[in-house]
């Protein structure tokens, strides 16, 4: 006992170093999460957080009786199940390729264009979007039109709205998530290369056989671990691509919650933070079991 | 490795039929991705530099038609893109100082063995990963701190990342070398001097890939300034950008050469470039000198998850 003291005695420095970190998750992290409790009562700003009176599931009832439910809930999940499948692929193709391509100049090339448009930002990636996608002076509409389409007014669409999300999304986003394809790659044993080539393997075969099985077990736990998130859309940049014409497939719950509480005429931080605590809730079951079932998974791989 | 090199040097000298066609379409495909990305960044820039009028009437496609710097110009005479980018580059540069700063203090201490409690604040730590109060909460409480319309609640609001802390945690215990800690604690060196001077100058790389994924967030970010901020003294330059690119609001003094409705419109759409342009170039400046650093930051956070 006394030892154990001293120990922790003689470590204060750390506790020290540790302290502001700690306040600062326990303040901005955890005292929000006290302040949810508002779902649940009838939040008025003069009686504060504790003061107000307990509402019950009121919020949650009234959120799942409206019309927008269902319809919130339809454009989350096809937006999220949409982004993770399409993007699938891609990094993991990206990657395939550039492991072949013995040109050192040409693979840096490939590799910096590819991760550099993961650093735009949102708001001038929705910009660019906005520019091409113009009916009258945007890109896409001039080349439709050599073929005689068009022109098409792709953001008032609600059709359109999220397709142009997703590709967009993974325009941005596909060099930087093959980074950790590449890698594994590059783990995989030459060996099995080279006993391959002895044998008279293609570079197809080789792709086949040994690339493929040697990313795939790094390729099912991320897209396992992505499903996980499958509640989270970028409502960022959903807010900056919004217009009154494509919110019919737009409206996603985060989006839903910024509007409810910080925007609309008649802002109720209560009923807000109920649909905000529900997909929260929904949220962190999911992650729960898709991690266990990652586990079980990495752990089948390792033996 | 350099193993691995060889048998594909080997190989490719002998390189049979199927496999001259697989590497003709491979670098054929890659080409093309090449240039899907590419393409729409070589345009904008392009289109920055071209007169107003090739821009509407569609006469750019790869390099500028009749340039000129009228875009540029429009841009740089404007006093809200001024501002907010010297608000952006205070945001940025305090901003990351505080979360460097924190994810040091945070992720040290959770490196160590020895550090009583640490399974518990790791537990209070990756639990705001998986659940959080949402977005009015957070709202109110920044409220309530008096941070609303303030150059606080632009840097104290998401001054740590638990992500962050947790990869540079990973690096300390795996580059950190326990003997070290052993030998200086032998020689009576305390915690404090022993993180600064030998674990500090031993994480340069992390350190470098950290305030990159810290500084971006801060560049970029205009969600919280949307929310937190009233006065648009303060705006950062991507609030600014997003009145003018997304809401297309643009005042007419910034197009105040342009005479007629037509030059006007034009003049509009080639300001949207420029500054599309002006924004974007600082990072894509810094980022070829760290990018083989963050691929390295990439893996560490991919070893953990």
């Amino acid at each position: 006992m006394l030892i154990g003291w001293k120990r922790l005695l003689r470590s204060w420095q750390l506790y020290a170093l540790f302290l502001p970190p700690l306040l600062y998750i326990i303040i901005f992290k955890y005292v929000p999460m006290y302040g949810a409790q508002i779902a649940f009562k009838e939040f008025s700003v003069t009686k504060g957080i504790s003061g107000s009176p307990w509402a019950g599931f009121d919020q949650f009832e009234r959120f799942f009786r409206s019309h927008e439910f269902w319809r919130l809930l339809r454009n989350t999940f096809s937006i999220s199940l949409y982004t993770l499948i399409a993007s699938f692929p891609f990094p993991i193709l990206l990657a395939l390729g550039l492991n072949y391509v013995k040109n050192r100049r040409f693979k840096n090339t490939v590799q910096m264009v590819t991760y550099a448009p993961y650093f735009i930002s949102l708001v001038v990636l929705v910009g660019l979007m906005l520019q091409f996608l113009d009916p009258r002076t945007g890109l896409i509409n001039s080349i439709l039109g050599w073929f005689g389409l068009g022109p098409y007014h792709f953001m008032a669409e609600a059709s359109w709205f999220q397709s142009i999300y997703v590709w967009s999304h993974i325009w941005q986003n596909v060099g930087f998530s093959c980074i950790i394809f590449l890698a594994a790659l590059s783990s995989i044993d030459p060996a099995l290369h080279e006993a391959a080539v002895m044998d008279g393997a293609t570079k197809v075969q080789r792709m086949r056989h040994i690339d493929i099985p040697g990313i795939m077990p790094i390729a099912v736990i991320l897209l396992i671990l992505n499903t996980g998130q499958l509640l989270e859309t970028g409502f960022e940049k959903i807010l900056l691509m919004q217009n009154a014409l494509n919110l019919r497939s737009s409206e996603v719950i985060d989006t839903y919650v910024y509007k409810v509480g910080l925007v609309s005429q008649a802002m109720n931080f209560s009923y807000a933070t109920a649909i905000g605590l529900f997909k929260a809730v929904i949220g962190f079951v999911l992650l729960l079991l898709v991690n266990q079932l990652a586990k079980k998974l990495k752990q089948e791989s390792l033996w | 490795m350099v193993k691995g090199d060889e048998g594909m040097r080997k190989s490719a000298m002998r390189e049979s039929g199927s496999d001259r066609v697989f590497t003709v379409v491979n670098y054929v495909l890659l080409s093309v991705f090449l240039i899907m990305v590419l393409y729409p960044l070589i345009y904008v820039v392009s289109a920055s530099f071209s007169s107003s009028s090739a821009v509407i009437s569609g006469k750019v496609w790869l390099w500028p038609v009749e340039p000129t710097l009228e875009g540029y110009r429009a841009v740089f005479k404007n006093a809200m893109v001024a501002k907010g980018f010297m608000n952006t580059l205070l945001y940025t540069v305090a901003g990351t100082a505080i979360n460097l700063v924190l994810s040091v203090m945070a992720a040290y201490p959770l490196s160590r063995k020895d550090f009583r409690g640490r399974g518990v604040f790791m537990l209070l730590f990756v639990f705001t990963m998986l659940f959080n109060g949402g977005l009015i909460p957070t709202y109110l409480l920044v409220k309530d701190l008096g941070m609303m319309d303030t150059v606080w609640s632009m840097l104290i609001p998401g001054a740590l990342s638990v992500w962050n802390v947790i990869i540079m945690r990973t690096y300390f215990q795996t580059t950190i070398p326990n003997e070290l800690l052993e030998a200086s604690q032998l020689d009576g060196c305390s915690d404090i001097r022993f993180l600064r001077s030998v674990v500090m100058p031993l994480s340069g790389p992390i350190l470098a890939v950290i305030a990159l994924f810290y500084a971006v967030g801060h560049w970029n970010q205009y969600f919280n300034a949307m929310i937190y901020l009233k006065s648009s003294d303060l705006y950062p330059l991507q609030l600014v950008l997003r009145d003018i690119l997304v809401q297309n609001e643009i005042n007419i003094e910034m197009l105040g050469d342009a005479k007629t409705a037509a030059a006007r419109q034009g003049l509009r759409e080639l300001l949207k470039y420029s500054l599309i342009v002006v924004t974007s170039v600082p990072l894509l400046i810094v980022y070829p000198f760290v990018q083989k650093f963050f691929v390295k930051g990439v893996m560490i956070g991919s070893l953990k998850g």
